[in-house]
C-alpha cells in the first residue's frame, strides 16, 4: 500500500504496511537516518520528531496516522527559527558525547522553545524528561536550551 | 594481539595519486607497561591544498577519542586544528597497533606514541625544506602547517614539500624531540568533537545508520534462558509472511561450539523481521538453564557466607590476632546486583558476504576480538575479514563483546551478495547483555581505642565456573584499602551461573568502591571520626605502592591530594545545620578521584542529589578540557543512576525479566545535580577519564544517606522503601 507523507515540507510516497511506525519508514524507506531507534516503546525519546510542530515519538505513530500530519525531522529542524537557535547552541556548547540521543533531544528542545520562549528549569525538566541521554549530557542540554532561549549559557 | 614490525618498515612517506603526501607513521610504545616495543601507527595525509587528514584508529563510543588522538599528532606537527580533517581508519592491528577502547587506556597508551608520530612527520618536512633552501634545519620554524626561514623570509606550506619529503629516509620516531608542554597550542585547549556537526545535523554516522545498496534487515529470536538451545523450530509460518526473505537457525555465541540457540529472520524491513518473530514456533532445550534465578543466587550466597570461604585470596599479617586485640569490631554484609549496559544505540552490525570474503561495519570497542570470532565461526582467515570502525552510540564496556558481529556474519554468509543489518530490539539488548556480575561481601574490621583500623576481613561471594571466576567477577587484591591495612584476610566462594558476564564502565571498581568506601565510613563512624580523616590515617606518608600486571601502583600522596582538595572545595566538614553530605574516594584505571555528594531526603524516602564536588588527579595534562569535563559529568550521573534509578537485572527461570527502560530505568534530566569539578595537575603521565570518576560517587551517596537518615545503605539499588 502506498501512503503519502509530508516530511520536511516535501510530499513523500511510502510503499509499506500502513501499520509500519513512522520511525522505520523514515529510516528504511526515506533514507532519513537522523531519527534514531532506542526503545520502540516511547520510553527513551531517541526517535522524537515534530508532528504539526509538536514533539512526538515516531516509533509510536503508524504511517497511516502520520499521513495527516506535517512531519519535521532532525535533518530539517534548523530551517525553523527555534531549531536554528537550538542547533547553534548545541554546537557552541558541544553538547553530545556519543550523540545517539541528540537528535531526539534537539527535537524536544526545539518544540519547547517554540512554545515557551524563556523556559524555567521546571519547564525544561517537564519537556525533556522523556528523552534519555545514556551518556548523561544533561548539564549541557539544560545550558544549551537556556542559551538558545537567549539567557546565559 | 599486536604484531611486531621491523621499525625500519614503519615510517614512510609517499606521494599518492592527486599529489597528496601520505605519512604512514609509527612510534614505539614507550609507556611503562609495554612488554616490548609495540608499534602504533597513525595515518596522516597532506593534500595539495595543505589540508591535513589524520586517521583516527581507536573505536569512538562517545569518549572523544576520535578527537583526542588526532589532537596529539596535530600538536607535534604544528598544524592549526582548523586545517585538520579526521577520518576513521579500518580495524587493522597489524598496521595501526592496538585498537581497543577499554580500561581508560587510550590516553596512557597513546600520549607519547601519537606525539612521536606527529613530531617525526614534522621533522621530515623540516629536513626537506632545509635541503631545498640549503640551510640548517635548526634555523627553520613551523606553525600552521607552514615552514619558515626567518633570516631570509622564505616560507612554504607543508604541501609544497610533499614530493621532496617522500624521498627522505625517515628518522627513528623515538629519537625525535617532543614539544615542551608550555609550547602546546592544541593540547590543553577545548576542541569540539569532530563528529558534533554531523550529530547535530542528523547526518548518518552510527553503526545502525550504515547504508548500502540492496540492504536487508535481520532480527534474532534467542533462547531466553542463557545457554539453552533450539530443540525444535517450526519456521514455515514466518517464512510465508510478506517481506520475509529468509528464516534460519543460528548460534549466538554463548556456547560457540554448541547447537543452534536462536532463529534469525531476514526481511525487507527491520520492523517486518522483528514482527515476524511472533510467527515462530520454537521449543527450547533449556531445562537445566531454567534452574537459575537471582533469588536462587541470593539464597546460595547466604549459605556460602555462613560457611568457610572456598579459597583464600589474600592474607597479610595476622588478621584473627589483630581482630582479637581490637577495641571494637564492626561487621556488615554488602550486596550489589547484576547490571546491564543499556547503550542507547542497541547492539547492531552490518555485514556483506562476497562469496569468499566478508566486509563488516561494526560499532564495537574491540574489533580484533570480533575478527577472531568471525574467523572461527565462518572458517575464514583473518585477512578475509574487512572491518570498518563506525561510531557507536555508547559503549560502557558492552561493545567489548562482539556477539552481534559473529551473528550477522553467519546470517550474511547464508545470503551472498546481500548486505545484512542485524539490530537488537531493546528487550533483546537488555535480555542478552554481558552483565556486571552481582556480588556479596561479609566484612569485618577491628579498630583500636583511637579509631585506627587494625584489621579487615572479607568473604567475597561471586560467580565462577570450573574453579575460576567468570569474566569481570574477579576480586582485585590491589583494590583500596587492602594494600594499606597491615592485617588482611580475604576469602572467596564461587556460585555457579548461566548468566553471561562482562565489563561495565570501571569494572570491579564500580562495585568494590561502594562496598569498601561505604564500610570504611561505618568503621570511621564507629571510631568517632569521619571518612576523610580515616583515609588520611590509612594513607600515611606519600609513597607509591607496588603495582600489578605492569600497571603503576597506588600512590598514597596523589590520593591524599584529591581528598584534601575536595574537602577544601566543598568545605568539609560542613558547618552545623548544613545539608547532609557523604564522602567517597577511589583509585581505578590509573585515576584518583575524591567526591562529596550533598543530598536531601524526602519523607517519602526519595533521595534528591543536589550537588557533587569532584577532585581529580589524572596527571600532568588535561588534553581536551571540554571533553574531560563531559566524561566526568557523565560518569557521575551514570553512577548515581546505578544507585538511585532502580537498576537491577533479575533472572527468573534462567532468563532476564527486565525488558525496556521502564523496568531498567536510566537517570533523566530532572535528577541531574550541580557538579563542581577541579583537576589537580601533578607530575605524572596523563591517564584516562572514561571510568575512574564513577566508582566513588556511589559510596559518597550512600554515606550521605547515612548522614541524612542514620540508615546504612548496604545493598544496591537504593529504594525509597529502604529509607522510610
Amino acid at each position: 500500500m502506498t501512503i503519502l507523507l509530508n516530511v520536511n515540507g516535501i510530499p513523500r510516497k511510502v510503499a509499506a504496511d500502513p501499520d509500519k511506525p513512522l520511525l522505520w519508514a523514515l529510516r528504511e524507506d526515506l533514507a532519513l537516518l537522523g531519527t534514531k531507534f532506542g526503545c520502540g516503546a516511547g520510553l527513551c525519546g531517541a526517535c522524537t520528531v515534530h508532528a504539526d510542530g509538536e514533539a512526538v515519538r515516531s516509533c509510536q505513530i503508524s504511517i497511516a496516522d502520520a499521513a495527516a500530519l506535517k512531519i519535521t525531522t532532525i535533518e530539517h529542524v534548523a530551517s525553523t527559527a527555534a531549531g536554528k537557535r537550538v542547533t547553534d547552541s548545541w554546537l557552541a556548547l558541544d553538547v553530545p558525547q556519543c550523540g545517539y540521543c541528540q537528535a531526539g533531544q534537539i527535537m524536544s528542545a526545539t518544540a519547547l522553545l517554540a512554545h515557551t520562549t524563556a523556559p524555567s528549569d521546571a519547564d525544561i525538566d517537564a519537556a525533556m524528561s522523556g528523552n534519555i541521554c545514556r551518556c548523561a549530557t544533561y548539564v549541557r542540554i539544560r545550558a544549551a536550551i537556556k542559551r538558545a532561549a537567549g539567557g546565559a549559557a | 594481539m599486536t604484531a611486531t614490525l621491523d621499525r625500519r618498515t614503519l615510517l614512510k612517506a609517499s606521494i599518492v595519486a592527486g599529489g597528496s603526501l601520505i605519512f604512514d607513521l609509527a612510534a614505539p610504545f614507550t609507556t611503562a607497561n609495554a612488554a616490548g616495543a609495540v608499534p602504533i601507527n597513525a595515518f596522516v595525509r597532506i593534500a595539495p591544498d595543505n589540508s591535513v587528514t589524520i586517521g583516527a584508529h581507536y573505536p569512538e563510543i562517545g569518549q572523544g577519542v576520535r578527537t583526542m588522538l588526532p589532537m596529539l599528532i596535530a600538536e607535534e606537527m604544528d598544524l592549526d586544528w582548523s586545517q585538520v580533517r579526521v577520518e576513521p581508519t579500518l580495524a587493522d592491528e597489524k598496521r595501526y597497533g592496538q585498537q581497543i577502547t577499554g580500561g581508560s587506556e587510550s590516553t596512557p597508551l597513546n600520549w607519547i606514541p601519537m606525539r612521536q608520530a606527529g613530531a617525526a612527520a614534522r621533522a621530515m618536512l623540516v629536513a626537506a625544506a632545509a635541503a631545498r633552501w640549503g640551510v640548517d634545519a635548526t634555523s627553520l620554524t613551523t606553525a600552521s602547517g607552514t615552514i619558515s626561514h626567518a633570516p631570509s623570509g622564505r616560507r612554504l606550506p607543508y604541501a609544497a614539500l610533499a614530493e621532496a619529503t617522500a624521498k627522505l629516509t625517515p628518522p627513528d620516531a623515538a629519537t625525535v624531540p617532543l614539544k615542551k608542554p608550555t609550547d602546546f597550542h592544541i593540547i590543553g585547549t577545548s576542541v569540539m568533537g569532530v563528529d558534533t556537526p554531523a550529530i547535530v545535523a542528523g547526518r548518518p554516522l552510527f553503526g545502525i545508520d550504515t547504508a548500502l545498496p540492496g540492504l536487508a534487515y535481520a532480527a534474532i529470536e534467542m533462547c531466553p534462558a542463557f545457554g539453552g538451545s533450539v530443540a525444535s523450530a517450526s519456521l514455515a509460518a514466518a517464512r510465508g509472511l510478506p517481506g520475509v526473505r529468509h528464516v534460519m537457525t543460528l548460534n549466538t555465541g554463548i556456547n560457540p561450539d554448541g547447537p543452534a540457540d536462536a532463529v534469525a529472520i531476514v526481511a525487507d524491513s527491520w520492523w517486518t523481521a522483528n514482527k515476524a518473530r511472533a510467527a515462530l514456533d520454537i521449543r527450547w532445550a533449556d531445562a537445566e538453564q531454567r534452574r537459575h534465578s537471582t533469588a536462587g543466587y541470593a539464597k546460595a550466597a547466604a549459605a556460602a557466607m555462613a560457611a568457610t570461604p572456598g579459597e583464600s585470596l589474600l592474607k597479610n599479617g595476622d588478621a584473627p590476632g589483630a581482630l582479637a586485640r581490637s577495641a571494637r569490631i564492626i561487621e556488615a554484609d554488602y550486596h550489589y546486583p547484576f547490571l546491564a549496559h543499556a547503550t542507547l544505540e542497541p547492539q547492531n552490525c552490518t555485514a556483506l558476504w562476497n562469496g569468499e570474503t566478508i566486509e563488516i561495519w561494526a560499532p564495537t570497542q574491540w574489533p580484533e576480538d570480533g575478527r577472531a570470532l568471525v574467523a572461527k565461526a565462518l572458517g575464514l582467515e583473518p585477512e578475509a575479514i574487512k572491518i570498518h570502525l563506525v561510531r557507536a552510540g555508547g559503549g560502557f564496556g558492552r561493545r567489548l563483546q562482539n556477539d552481534y558481529m559473529m551473528q550477522v556474519a553467519q546470517i550474511a554468509r547464508a545470503v551472498p551478495g546481500v548486505p545484512i543489518k542485524l539490530i537488537n530490539s531493546r528487550s533483546d539488548d537488555i535480555r542478552h547483555d554481558f552483565y556486571r556480575p552481582a556480588g556479596w561481601h561479609r566484612l569485618k574490621a577491628g579498630i583500636d581505642a583511637s579509631g585506627r583500623v587494625m584489621a579487615l576481613t572479607d568473604h567475597f561471594i561471586t560467580f565462577g565456573r570450573d574453579g575460576k571466576t567468570v569474566r569481570a567477577a574477579e576480586f582485585n587484591p590491589a583494590e583500596f584499602p587492602l594494600q594499606v591495612i597491615g592485617h588482611i584476610d580475604v576469602g572467596q566462594s564461587l556460585l555457579a551461573t548461566n548468566v553471561p558476564t562482562g565489563w561495565l564502565r570501571a569494572p570491579t571498581s564500580n562495585a568494590m568502591a561502594f562496598v569498601f568506601q561505604s564500610f570504611l565510613d561505618e568503621v570511621a563512624a564507629a571510631g568517632g571520626r569521619d571518612l576523610p580523616t580515616l583515609m588520611r590515617d590509612l594513607l600515611g606518608k606519600p609513597r607509591e605502592l607496588p603495582g600489578s600486571d605492569g600497571l603503576p601502583g597506588f600512590h598514597t600522596g596523589r590520593a591524599r591530594g584529591v581528598i584534601d582538595k575536595v574537602c577544601a572545595m566543598a568545605g568539609w566538614p560542613a558547618a552545623p545545620g548544613g545539608k547532609p553530605r557523604g564522602f567517597g574516594f577511589y583509585f581505578s584505571h590509573r585515576g584518583y578521584f575524591a567526591e562529596i555528594v550533598e543530598i536531601s531526603v524526602g519523607k517519602d524516602g526519595l533521595v534528591a542529589v543536589e550537588h557533587v564536588w569532584v577532585a581529580a588527579d589524572i596527571g600532568s595534562q588535561i588534553i581536551n578540557p571540554i571533553n574531560a569535563r563531559h566524561q566526568v559529568e557523565g560518569a557521575i550521573i551514570d553512577g548515581l543512576g546505578q544507585a538511585l534509578a532502580g537498576q537491577a537485572i533479575e533472572i527468573v527461570d534462567g532468563a532476564v525479566i527486565q525488558a525496556n527502560f521502564d523496568g531498567y530505568p536510566l537517570p533523566r534530566i530532572d535528577t541531574t545535580p550541580a557538579i563542581t569539578l577541579e583537576f589537580l595537575i601533578t607530575d605524572f603521565p596523563p591517564t584516562g577519564l572514561g571510568e575512574p570518576s564513577l566508582p566513588p560517587v556511589i559510596p559518597a551517596l550512600a554515606n550521605a544517606i547515612h548522614a541524612a537518615t542514620g540508615k546504612r545503605i548496604r545493598r544496591l539499588p537504593i529504594t525509597p522503601a529502604m529509607l522510610t
